[in-house]
């Protein structure tokens, strides 16, 4: 069965609408990243999946079930965007709270302290911790009780660049165990590896939805070839390789994805003069910008 | 088992957050006082000590038990969902119906811990004062109970405001204001009323239903041992008598419920 569907979901709040037709699947052990800057209509569209806010239009099933329904939220671990907690309590005790709910053991709340590096300060007030503390509590606390669907909402703002290597790292193991896993990010360059297939919203609209390589495809956007030189060679090679001049030594040229072995070819022949060549593939954001332009155009 | 989970953790908080301490010193300080404060006129009016104690503790509680219900009560949803603690607390699979209610059993807890503490060093100062011969222990129960029930009446009324608006620092404003209009200004209206009305109508029919259907009236009345004391304390508290008890006893059980059914169908209608 189909971990997560969605079909044809709007949402309106009044006459503002935050989501538009959107239609996704994701099945057990995909990873799905859904990009989109801020109003693109991400987190309305996760709140609708937990049940959280009426669907205007449309549907949506969790492993069958309705969102909301006790067998759907069973299934889905949830890590809010800004997530909170009591300050009150210790990082255990809040976990241990939220395992109750999952009817998991305290062992497994333990476990999980352990895994996301918090043991250590796991009987401290959660009002002492760090932001990036915080959301390691949130990311276990959506772990327990083993999720069909884990729904992460900017899961890695306020990570320090290693937490988030470690972070991917759970939602790997996680997708590895057979949940399905939905998330949402800014940072757009740590997901190229590290997701299955990228959705992009703007505007209430997904506006693509597939591998980063199939979307690169589509997209058609150039390659970025680097050729560093001489300073005395650098105009001439740039006027003989068609290529642009941007500082003392560097030429920067563009082709497609089916020119760039005849490129290469031209550049290694020029022999010594050529000191080092970058190929450099459209990014995600170059991608991200491209679809959310051509959206908007739509 | 979810309820259980949110009263175990709602305990946890309030005891961190001192409101158990809070309401047991609280509660502790005035029945002491009143108990051996009270004891001093009883040789000339010949009453039972206790019964004394129970008129005072009783006209202290009616300001007391419904100001720490609605001080226990007005964070409940509003803080959550400023805190942004909510939106999560409402994606694990359990009902609003049993958050609520997992919530309501941990204060009721504190308050009945408080109550018990207070009504409890009143029965040993009145045993040590007095020796255990003529007293009767009964009303002291029936106060305890009472309380107990009073004090639920206000913390559903406390979940209704918490739910009905977003933001504490209103909420606790709202709940200040039920509680001066429960506490004194309905007595002071219906006193206005019998006044203008000099016996006609309004004081014969309406003035006992109005009277009881306030809970903290209904607790006064309950708890006032006979006329002759009760004259003592409260002179609207001897007018009310007609209802009976059975109307103050159907007001103190109704209203906990009502209060808990109406915060329940505007907890239900949050959105977080």
């Amino acid at each position: 069965m189909t971990t997560l569907l969605i079909e044809n979901v709007s949402k309106q709040y009044g006459k503002l609408e935050t989501v538009r037709n959107v239609s996704l699947k994701i099945e057990a052990g995909e990873r799905v990243a859904l990009l989109g800057h801020n109003g693109a209509g991400k987190t309305t569209l996760m709140r609708m999946i937990l049940g959280l806010t009426p669907i205007t239009s449309g549907t949506i099933s969790v492993l069958g079930a309705a969102p909301g329904s006790r067998a759907s939220r069973t299934a889905i671990g949830f890590l809010p965007e800004s997530v909170a907690f009591h300050g009150a309590l210790t990082g255990r005790e809040q976990l241990r709270h939220f395992a109750r709910l999952k009817s998991a053991t305290m062992q497994r709340a333990d476990d999980l302290l352990d895994r996301v590096g918090l043991s250590d300060a796991a009987d401290r007030k959660i009002r002492t911790y760090s932001k990036g503390m915080r959301q390691r509590i949130g990311l276990a606390q959506a772990l327990l009780g083993h999720p069909k669907l884990a729904l992460l909402d900017e899961p890695t703002s306020g990570l320090d660049p290693i937490s988030r290597h470690e972070f991917y790292d759970i939602v790997e193991e996680l997708s590895a165990g057979g949940t399905a896993v939905l998330l949402s990010s800014h940072a757009l360059t740590e997901l190229e590896t590290r997701t299955d297939r990228i959705a992009i919203m703007s505007k209430g609209k997904l506006l693509a939805d597939d591998s980063l390589a199939t979307l690169r495809q589509s997209a058609r956007l150039p390659i970025q070839v680097h050729v560093t030189t001489s300073e005395a060679d650098a105009d001439r090679i740039a006027t003989e390789l068609g290529g642009e001049r941007v500082n003392g030594r560097s030429i920067t040229l563009t082709c497609q994805q089916d020119g760039k072995i005849a490129m290469l070819g031209q550049i290694t022949s020029m022999g010594a003069v050529i000191k080092d060549v970058d190929v450099i593939p459209a990014s995600l954001e170059d991608l991200y910008r491209y679809y959310s332009i051509a959206g908007e155009g739509a | 088992m979810s309820i259980f989970a949110i009263t175990r953790l709602e305990l946890l908080i309030a005891r961190r957050n001192m409101w158990v301490a809070t309401s047991v010193i609280l509660m502790a300080l005035f029945t002491v006082v009143l108990t051996l404060a009270g004891g001093a006129p009883t040789g000339t009016l010949g009453v039972d000590p206790l019964t004394v104690a129970i008129t005072s503790i009783t006209t202290l509680s009616v300001y007391l038990i419904p100001l720490i219900g609605l001080l226990l009560s007005f964070d409940a949803i509003a803080g959550e969902a400023e805190r942004g603690t909510l939106a999560l607390n409402l994606t694990y699979p359990m009902s609003r119906g049993e958050i609520l209610i997992g919530k309501f059993l941990a204060h009721l807890s504190v308050l009945g811990v408080a109550i018990a503490v207070g009504l409890g060093l009143t029965a040993v100062l009145t045993i040590w004062q007095y020796g255990m011969t003529d007293l009767s222990f009964q009303p002291l129960l029936k106060l305890f109970a009472t309380s107990l029930a009073l004090g639920a009446a206000f913390l559903g009324i406390g979940y209704l405001v918490s739910s009905l608006v977003r933001q504490t620092g209103v909420a606790s404003g709202i709940v200040i204001i039920i509680w001066l209009i429960c506490v004194v200004l309905y007595d002071l209206g219906l006193l206005g009323a019998l006044v203008a009305d000099d016996g006609g109508t309004f004081t014969k029919d309406i003035f006992p239903w109005l009277l009881v259907a306030n809970p903290a009236d209904a607790f006064r009345l309950i708890n006032m041992p006979d006329l002759s004391v009760s004259e003592l304390a409260s002179g609207v508290g001897a007018a009310g008598g007609a209802s009976g008890t059975m109307g103050q006893l159907t007001s103190l059980l109704l209203w906990p419920i009502i209060a808990l059914f109406l915060a329940w169908t505007a907890f239900r209608r949050v959105e977080p």
